[in-house]
């Protein structure tokens, strides 16, 4: 296959010094439209005693006011449009694990502007028309859905709008419509790979070449999972509702970093702690400005997720900037004996050992006031022996592995196959029992 | 002269090995003998079925985690020290007992004893050659379907 550059994906090559102007004028655009139509965005930027005209370079970000997701709740649910309802033309809204969900809108522009960077998203993996793509995220207010379903479109491949669940459908229609693309998240493509296992037919009898794959954070160790057992190529996409849905960063087939659309979107790195902001390779918390979203403007939006910016420019020739994949959200972090956890290295640590499969759960619970976590993880079906002390040798190594890259031990339980609930959308990789007393064990 | 034996994964909750008998009732599948081994946290529980395979198929099916391996099948005289002589060649052999578990359905009364020796390909032979009466398959299936009905 040659090279070929799709039109739309122009901007992914910028030349560095026509980037940064574009995104300075963007900017500069975006803080005037905050300024002059959402109130919360100009008393904050009153409080701290700017104005839009303070703004003369692309530094000057740093002066502004950071937003947190309470914020979005607090205003809910249309508190911070930039735009009056009648050019708002869609609206999404998250989940919210607690209370309001969080609403945002979109006017045509945006969808446009939304359309054009999954287009690219999906251009960077190498996926063009004549693709047919499986769209298994689920549609509706979720971001997902229809995200990822205007941009194939958009690319001109074929999609086959399914959204999530009913897993033997999928098999079925990925085998029969020649599917070669697929969007889901990452555990439910495990959860197919591992109905497809059982079945009639494999991998070698599909033409599924190309997996993109988010919505749910996800460790390189699952990428080799899932890229072994199924032969395909597996993509990580970054998005997330609050700055635009799916399609903020894409990794290209150097699989060495998700790629931000710079153009639409300014990236920074701050101390989660103190907020300063952090220079490119130091790992700190990601933070968006929106630069030509006129309905739901973002101003320094606190993602709570965690990675660095990468400096070195990437082999795939893309001149917008990396980030590290992002294997973890500092909302997940629990503090276990003052030590901090990531759901991320508990699948890392599983996944290195290569027997058990990456069907795993955290519970958490409380104990006279601390906090502490119980790990559950499925055994395979092959590697079972009829001794005792095989399992309980296999229960050590699991338990090391975590110990070793948590540096804590906490107990491990070997659970039957299937034991542990399958998503179709989101993997819920936490149970929280530290309110239920007298549920916990 | 070597059986297959069935291990299956449980883990420790109410019920559970009820499901078990319960899948292998609708395959018509009966259980010739068997054990459980527990530990606080999980169970392992090891059958003898005259249809391995067909065992192993539905169990897998039902999604347990299951294994096959080879136990050897000996027939003891169910008199003091029956046992005792066994264990003499196995240890004379150097063969180390990795589980057993007995019962008593044989012909003449005789006591049963299922092995698990550490190393299966020796095991058969230094029992053989010391003049042990190991089962063939036939002959344990054909023994304890008889006993069963009698």
């Amino acid at each position: 296959m040659t090279t070929h550059i799709h039109p739309e994906s122009m901007p992914d090559y910028l030349d560095l010094n026509a980037l940064r102007k574009v995104q300075l004028e963007r900017l500069r655009h975006t803080v005037s439209r905050c300024y002059e139509n959402v109130a919360l965005f100009r008393s904050r930027m009153e409080e701290a005693g700017i104005t839009p005209a303070d703004i003369g370079s692309l530094e000057d970000v740093h002066k502004l006011p950071f937003t947190e997701k309470s914020d979005l709740r607090d205003t809910y649910p249309y508190g911070l449009f930039a735009a009056p309802m009648a050019q708002v033309v869609r609206l999404h809204a998250s989940s919210g694990t607690t209370g309001k969900p969080i609403v945002v809108g979109y006017t045509k522009a945006d969808l446009d502007v939304w359309s054009s960077v999954m287009l690219r998203s999906f251009a960077a993996t190498g996926i063009t028309h004549g693709d047919v793509i499986q769209n298994a995220y689920g549609y509706g207010l979720f971001t997902g859905g229809l995200g990822a379903h205007y941009g194939a479109e958009r690319l001109g491949a074929t999609v086959v709008p399914i959204s999530g669940g009913n897993t033997e459908r999928q098999i079925m229609v990925m085998k029969d419509f020649g599917v070669t693309g697929v969007c889901c998240t990452p555990s439910y493509f495990v959860h197919i790979i591992e109905k497809i296992k059982a079945g009639a037919f494999g991998f070698e009898d599909l033409k599924v070449r190309v997996g993109i794959f988010g919505a749910e954070p996800w460790t390189c160790e699952m990428r080799n999972y899932i890229e072994q057992e199924s032969g395909i190529r597996a993509f990580d996409i970054y998005g997330l509702s609050e700055i635009i849905g799916p399609g903020v960063g894409i990794e290209c087939p150097e699989q060495a970093g998700l790629h931000i659309f710079e153009d639409h979107f300014l990236m920074e790195i701050v101390d989660p702690q103190t907020g300063e902001p952090l220079p490119d390779g130091e790992e700190g918390e990601l933070v968006f400005t929106t630069l030509t979203k006129q309905a739901f403007p973002m101003i320094r939006y606190r993602t709570h997720d965690i990675t660095s910016i990468i400096k070195e420019k990437c082999d795939c020739g893309r001149t917008i900037k990396r980030i590290k994949r992002i294997r973890s959200r500092s909302d997940d972090m629990m503090i276990i004996r003052g030590v901090n956890v990531f759901p991320s290295q508990i699948e890392a640590a599983l996944l290195s050992l290569r027997e058990t499969l990456p069907h795993y759960q955290i519970i958490l619970t409380n104990k006279g006031g601390l906090d502490q976590i119980d790990v559950e993880v499925e055994v395979m079906q092959d590697l079972i022996g009829d001794r005792i002390r095989e399992i309980e040798e296999m229960r050590k190594r699991i338990s090391h592995a975590i110990e070793n890259i948590i540096g804590l031990r906490v107990p491990v339980h070997l659970v039957e196959p299937g034991a542990i609930a399958r998503s179709e959308g989101k993997a819920k990789r936490v149970v929280d029992r530290r309110n239920k007393q007298g549920g916990a064990q | 002269m070597k059986l297959k034996q069935i291990s299956v994964f449980l883990e420790n909750r109410p019920g559970h090995l009820n499901q078990i008998c319960g899948v292998l009732k609708e395959a018509n599948i009966n259980l010739v003998t068997l054990t459980l081994a527990d530990t606080s946290e999980f169970g392992l529980l090891r059958l003898i079925v005259r249809e391995w395979e067909k065992a192993r198929a539905v169990l897998e099916n039902a999604g347990y985690a299951v294994n096959v391996t080879e136990v050897i099948a000996i027939e003891v005289p169910n008199e003091p020290g029956g046992l005792h002589r066994i264990l003499q060649v196995a240890s004379k052999g150097r063969l180390t007992v990795e589980y057993m578990y007995a019962f008593t359905f044989g012909r003449n009364g005789n006591t049963q004893i299922v092995f698990r020796f550490s190393n299966m390909e020796r095991a058969a032979e230094v029992l053989t050659s010391a003049g042990i009466n190991v089962l063939s398959a036939v002959e344990f299936y054909e023994e304890n379907s008889l006993g069963n009905c009698s």
